[in-house]
């Protein structure tokens, strides 16, 4: 259903980023990133000193609670990031990332089932206790591997890569596009619930794996771990970050941007529109994946319950309201969102959902651009009125 | 400008996520783990009111120690590792004394290994599948064989079923509770062909082929019996659908462990009536302590016609027996209430005495009830005296040499009686 | 299954007659024993003193349940077809006796307000008065009685002039055929008329002589009436006889009759994979009429105003909370609550949903992918709203008599009433919806809109008046989906969620902005489900659907029937 005005609207908006972004990668690099880095850097480094070398009863004690809420946080950063970059970027609106993120997960989850080795509850050296109680005789197959960290860890960015590789060289190649689209990969993460909450699977069905004991031997319950799974995910989030920028602010980028803003018009251009989403896909789906598998040692499990089209559905609302179409806005929704979670839930439970319906209301129809929109111009009540002029989000 | 808007930000973000150490303390806080929004919250909003009810009616004797107690109520959302996030917080940050939360075993699964670092204390009110024993959980609901055991021996003994239905949601607690129940009907001498075994995904609501089989199952000319571990949601389209295909409880009774008065009271119970339910307790039992409770239930929760059950009397003994333990230990600390514990008798709503055992469960009696056309149940079989629970079953070949014992020598949650070995402890 | 048919006799019986004896009571002089006459209409045997029988009554009150099947027994051979209302009230737990002097009456309970019974005499249903609740205990039935009162009552009907009751209590009679029960029909036999009961009497017969007699010929002959015959107690009598041990003999020793037996077994079995199947197709079609009736709304919506309603499920939901409501407000009237609910429910959801278009999606217009995430932020709104006000716990919705039990085609196939009529209504839906947008005004305008807003607002057309009543027609369809799930499923806060993901896969199968599309994506999807279903078990079959829609919306995108011309793009 494409008028004139949005069609005009997606001339503007061309025209603004091509203005917006003509400097070079590196100089977006540079322009952009160094205050993200220094931000995130600070922030962590003050908590882990705070939580190791500050007295309890001091006000600055950061406590092991707060640690691993700000691990989680920064992991659905990560996640947030990685939509952010097909959505904001691409106008591929995924109701499905939640998948990638859940499939990295698992494979974090069964190297760490693999470390539990014979401490399972009944002692059984090589099973993981679901296995046993279930009178499974020995490791299926897919299960082999999984007790070599590399091995784990290249599995982690292997099978999201590929399931995101078949699934959007698919939908991409046919043009599957816009709600369509949507709608495609929340039955994909909806088909990958059931498939595994089903015991038969042998993921440990709707308990998912749990009781994980150690990480390359270091014990998961000591402080000193979980502060080190901490500056690592830092560490990768600023990474990922600086790798958006890069690709963001590159040649390959900007045809990102146009393939967003006019598809066809991309295409007419000689530009094969579906090579550049399919990778841009994939590179977002192993980010996808990497958050999740350094959510699964700081939250202690992982369930399919990750996999629910809900789940995925609120980290779209995460980079809507820190504003899509800049990196640093879906890490701030990210972080928002999920901190007004927790006290929420500790306050007003029964409020909780209202708050977030609110929310997803008030962002979409007040806010189009999100903080990140209101931080780039104060000026948001003239933002409002031109509400039409912004992204056109992928539309059918 | 960006930046000192970022940093600000962050700088509330933190000063409001670290808050200080918890408050000195002149209450005794009570936490309440029940997810109070998402799938589970029909089911848990209930229990996080009954434990109010027993905090409020506890203040009003006066408290635990000389002190009042204080709940503190937390929402997990139906988010199993927000269950852990949050069993951290109830600890860390507020300082509980004790938990009494969970009903899922996935929620349970992630809170564990949270509770076990910490040293807390929970009380898990809800009947499960076993294989489990933790130092700082107490099990208050039944264990297999203090529900489903007893269920099938009065099948097999006062209907004379001879041929088995087992059906269950795919998750964890029917998975355990069928392979036992299977291993028990082979080792009874029922043939591998008159069981049949059958698995739905949760919430399924079309039941049309699956009755269908249940009927054609049933017809083979042997009294049958369906054994239910169907989860919550899906019950109703599937009695709806029993009741319709005219499957009746004189035909093919089908006997649930997942269904109580809560559950019925969604559902118009006409076409069910004479299905059976196991439980350990049931709204009808007449007797003094119940109907106190039946009162009070009804006038904290300002509707009379809020029903009670099973997981509401386990956190109901839960609740008295760790007032009990306090009183008995002089302490909230953690590893004296556990050793004080073991042993404690309190009464529970159906005229006997619940007693802790060295395996953190429970004996209880076990009640069978057919479903009355008001949503309550009659019970028409009780167990000869109570049922300790058995935390590690007999019947599954991984765990038949594996016990719990939290008392000296052993204190063991897993101990392998063949190989005295303890494995795999978080503590 | 047929128990299902005969208890709903019954009730419909007893409900009529003490309806007609309230009259009795009331209005004519008819006299209690006239009545009973007509209860026990050919009236064997027993009529013993009354005061006796009252006498042996009266020792149900109190009695231990096992001692309660010996007393039942005592009473059908004292009373005969007397005590056939006494068994009905018994089984309907409708028997009560008073505490303080063990009378045993039936009693009628008055609507939920009242403390009082109404009382009848458990031989005559003479009202004998009306009484307070508090005195009266019921006489405790279980399972087992359940099932001797059902035999019981089987037995007394026998004689009974519907050829209906009749022939199921024959039924019921077949699988254990005595010398009593052969004695019984026997008689039967001999006033007999109806071609079908006569039938029936003969497969009682020849099933006793399969098994009683000797002699080869009788014993074929017993088979040659049993041929054909869907009877479960036929095919587990032909079954056991054809049985073959592991030692390699057979369970029937007489090789002739056990050959003529297999092949009478092939022909029921190829019989019963036939109407197997039909029923198969029938399981499909319901729950394609599931779909259909769910993603209907959603067609509109998003086919024809290219709006993603997240909330359509809490749409549904509310409908559903809708039928519940009326049932509360009109507890006497359970009936025809359902029929009420209709209209209701889609004024009820239909209005919700032009609150939220005029309220939220008329601000994103031309934004799919951001009212997308609007009203999903809406459904969690309505969820938390009703949440709140009806409490987290499912609400009983009631099914009224005509919506239940099952219409028995044979013993293998019966098709539930509820199923049935849903599968008709979800498709009287979908025609008066095809009528609303071909023939009237508002659908002519609606169609323009889809097709070429700008050209329709240059001709004239208030497109926000269109927008705001498609909106609101797909939302009361929605509504009225919940109706019909309400019979069927849970009505709590997750009603729709559950829903939400299914009809979108049945609009984008089907084809966006085209009805028809629908409606084969939906009945499509429900039987190729109900086929997977028995092979894979029901989790996979859902599995596999989704990869399969997943895969074939690649193939084509824009689903089974494209919608052709400029609208397209």
């Amino acid at each position: 259903m494409t008028g004139n005005s949005s069609l005009a609207t997606k001339q503007h908006t061309l025209a603004q980023h091509t203005l917006t972004q003509q400097l070079s990668p590196l100089h977006q690099l540079r322009e952009k990133a160094p205050m993200f880095i220094a931000v995130l850097f600070g922030v962590t480094i003050y908590a882990s000193i705070c939580n190791q070398f500050v007295p309890q009863d001091s006000i600055f004690y950061v406590s092991t609670y707060s640690i691993t809420l700000l691990g989680k946080y920064l992991c659905f950063a990560l996640l947030a990031l990685a939509v952010d970059i097909v959505w904001g970027y691409c106008g591929i609106l995924s109701l499905g990332h939640g998948a990638f993120f859940a499939l990295g997960g698992y494979a974090m989850g069964m190297y760490l089932m693999r470390q539990i080795g014979d401490r399972g509850v009944y002692g059984h050296p090589e099973l993981p206790d679901f296995m046993v109680f279930l009178n499974w005789q020995e490791l299926p197959w897919y299960w082999q591997g999984f007790d070599q960290f590399w091995f784990a860890m290249l599995m982690v960015a292997l099978i999201p890569g590929l399931l995101a590789f078949v699934f959007g060289f698919l939908a991409f190649r046919s043009r599957v596009a816009g709600v369509y689209l949507s709608i495609m990969t929340q039955a994909l993460t909806y088909a990958l619930m059931l498939a595994f909450f089903r015991n038969e699977m042998g993921f440990g069905g709707n308990n998912g794996l749990t009781d994980f004991k150690d990480i390359l031997g270091f014990d998961l319950q000591q402080d000193q771990t979980r502060i080190a799974l901490f500056i690592t995910t830092a560490i990768i989030l600023a990474i990922a970050y600086c790798a958006s920028v890069m690709i963001m602010g590159s040649k390959l980028g900007r045809v990102i941007i146009a393939i967003r803003d006019a598809e066809d018009r991309s295409r007419f251009l000689g530009y094969k529109t579906e090579i550049y989403k399919v990778w841009l896909f994939v590179f977002s789906a192993v980010i996808a994946a990497i958050a999740g598998a350094l959510y699964v040692p700081q939250v202690g499990i992982i369930n399919p319950g990750e996999f629910s089209p809900l789940n995925s559905i609120e980290i779209v609302v995460w980079v809507a309201v820190g504003g899509r179409g800049t990196l640093y806005g879906a890490v701030i929704g990210a972080l928002l969102v999920n901190y007004a979670k927790t006290r929420f839930t500790a306050i007003m439970p029964e409020a909780w959902l209202f708050a977030l319906g609110a929310l997803f209301v008030s962002v979409t129809v007040f806010l189009p651009q999100g903080i990140a929109g209101v931080l780039k111009e104060n000026n948001w009540l003239r933002r409002l009125t031109q509400r039409t002029a912004q992204p056109a989000g992928g539309q059918a | 400008m960006e930046l000192k808007k970022i940093i600000k930000a962050t700088a509330i973000t933190l000063s409001l996520a670290v808050s200080t150490a918890a408050m000195a303390a002149d209450t005794i806080k009570v936490g309440v783990l029940h997810s109070l929004s998402g799938t589970m919250a029909i089911s848990e909003t209930t229990l996080k009111d009954t434990v109010l009810m027993m905090v409020e009616e506890q203040n009003k004797k006066g408290g635990v120690l000389g002190k009042q107690l204080e709940a503190v109520v937390v929402d997990p959302a139906s988010d199993w590792p927000l269950f852990a996030e949050k069993t951290r917080e109830l600890i860390t940050q507020e300082g509980v004394d004790v938990i009494f939360g969970c009903w899922t075993s996935v929620s349970r699964k992630s809170v564990l290994p949270v509770i076990e670092e910490l040293n807390g204390l929970m009380f898990y009110p809800v009947q499960y599948e076993g294989e489990e024993s933790s130092k700082n959980v107490f099990y208050t609901g039944a264990a297999p064989n203090q529900q489903a055991i007893p269920a099938v021996d009065y099948l097999m003994e006062d209907l004379e079923v001879e041929r088995w239905i087992l059906a269950g949601t795919d998750y964890v607690y029917p998975r355990t509770t069928n392979k036992i129940l299977e291993a028990y009907l082979l080792a009874k001498g029922v043939s591998k062909d008159d069981i049949m075994i059958n698995y739905t995904p949760f919430g399924h609501s079309d039941w049309q082929s699956i009755v269908s089989d249940i009927k054609k199952f049933g017809s083979a000319g042997k009294k049958t019996a369906v054994v239910s571990t169907i989860n919550g949601d899906a019950n109703v389209p599937f009695y709806k659908e029993l009741g319709n295909q005219g499957v009746s409880a004189e035909d093919i009774p089908v006997v649930a462990f997942s269904v109580g008065e809560e559950e019925l009271s969604g559902i118009d119970t006409k076409p069910l009536v004479g299905h059976l339910a196991a439980w350990n307790y049931f709204q009808s039992v007449e007797n003094d302590a119940n109907e106190a409770f039946i009162k009070s239930w009804k006038a904290f929760i300002k509707n009379d016609k809020r029903v009670t059950n099973d997981p509401m009397e386990a956190t109901y003994i839960g609740f008295n027996m760790w007032v009990k333990a306090v009183e008995k230990a002089g302490t909230t600390d953690v590893d004296a209430v556990q050793q004080a514990m073991i042993g404690i008798e309190t009464p529970n709503l159906t005229g006997g005495m619940a007693k802790m055992h060295k395996n953190h469960h429970l004996s209880k009696p076990v009640l069978i009830g057919e479903i009355q056309e008001d949503g309550q149940f009659e019970v028409v079989s009780e167990t000869d005296g109570l049922v300790p629970g058995d935390a590690w079953s007999d019947f599954l070949p991984g765990s038949k040499d594996i016990i719990a014992d939290w008392t000296d020598p052993i204190k063991c949650g897993n101990y392998n009686t063949q190989s005295k070995t303890c494995s795999g402890q978080n503590y | 299954m047929k128990f299902g048919l005969l208890r709903r006799f019954f009730c419909a019986l007893l409900f009529f007659l003490l309806q007609d004896s309230i009259l009795a009571q009331t209005v004519n002089a008819q006299s209690p024993d006239e009545k009973a006459d007509e209860i026990g209409q050919q009236g064997i045997s027993a009529s013993v003193e009354g005061v006796d029988n009252y006498a042996s009554i009266q020792t149900l009150a109190g009695a231990k349940l096992n001692a309660v099947p010996a007393i039942v027994e005592q009473l059908e051979s004292q009373l005969g077809q007397q005590g056939l209302s006494l068994f009905e009230a018994m089984l309907a737990g409708r028997l009560y006796y008073r505490k303080s002097d063990s009378q045993v009456v039936i009693i009628e309970k008055q609507g939920s307000d009242s403390d009082n019974y109404l009382l009848y005499d458990s031989l005559t249903l003479k009202l004998l008065g009306e009484e307070a609740t508090a005195n009266f205990r019921k006489v405790r039935v279980n399972n087992k009685l359940r099932k001797q009162l059902r035999t019981t009552i089987a037995r007394l009907s026998l004689f009974s002039n519907d050829v209906e009751l009749r022939t199921e209590s024959i039924r019921s009679m077949l699988d254990k055929v005595d010398e009593d029960t052969i004695d019984l029909l026997n008689q039967l036999k001999e006033q007999e008329t109806s071609e079908s009961v006569l039938s029936l009497v003969d497969l009682a017969f020849a099933i006793y002589h399969f098994s009683d007699s000797d002699e080869q010929s009788i014993r074929l002959a017993a088979l040659n009436t049993m041929d054909g015959s869907l009877e479960p107690a036929v095919r587990n009598l032909i079954n056991r006889a054809t049985e073959r041990y592991e030692d390699g003999t057979y369970a029937e020793v007489d090789t002739r009759v056990r050959r003529k037996a297999e092949q009478i077994k092939s022909g029921i079995e190829s019989k019963v994979a036939f109407y197997e199947f039909l029923e198969t197709i029938f399981f499909g079609l319901s729950l394609g009429s599931v779909l259909l009736l769910v993603a209907t709304g959603l067609a509109i919506t998003f086919g024809v105003m290219g709006v993603i309603n997240m909330a359509h499920g809490e749409l549904i939901m509310l409908g559903a909370y809708t039928t519940y409501v009326i049932q509360l407000l009109l507890p006497n009237h359970i009936e025809y609550s359902i029929l009420l609910a209709i209209p209701a429910a889609f004024v009820v959801s239909g209005f919700t949903g032009i609150l939220i278009e005029r309220g939220v999606i008329r601000f994103l217009h031309g934004r799919p992918l951001e009212t997308l995430l609007a009203t999903f932020g809406i459904s969690l709104i309505l969820q938390q709203t009703v949440r709140s006000i009806f409490s987290p716990l499912n609400r009983q919705v009631e099914t009224p008599q005509w919506l239940s039990g099952s219409l028995e085609i044979n013993s293998v196939l019966s098709i539930t009433y509820n199923r049935l009529y849903i599968l008709i209504f979800a498709v009287i839906v979908f025609l008066i919806l095809q009528l609303i947008l071909k023939k009237t005004s508002l659908g002519l305008h609606v169609r323009a809109v889809a097709q070429n807003r700008s050209m329709a607002k240059s001709i004239g057309i208030r497109t926000e008046w269109v927008d705001a009543m498609t909106f609101g027609l797909g939302s009361g369809i929605a509504g009225i989906a919940g109706v019909a799930l309400s019979q069927l499923t849970n009505v709590g806060p997750n009603l729709g969620q559950s829903y939400i993901i299914d009809s979108f896969m049945v609009v984008v199968f089907g084809g966006v902005g085209n009805l028809w599309g629908t409606l084969v994506g939906g009945f499509t999807l429900g039987v190729t489900n109900k086929f997977l279903e028995p092979m894979t078990g029901a989790v996979l079959a859902n599995i596999l659907i989704l990869v399969f829609i997943i895969l074939f919306i690649q193939r084509r995108p824009r689903g089974l029937f494209p919608q052709k011309g400029r609208a397209a793009e």
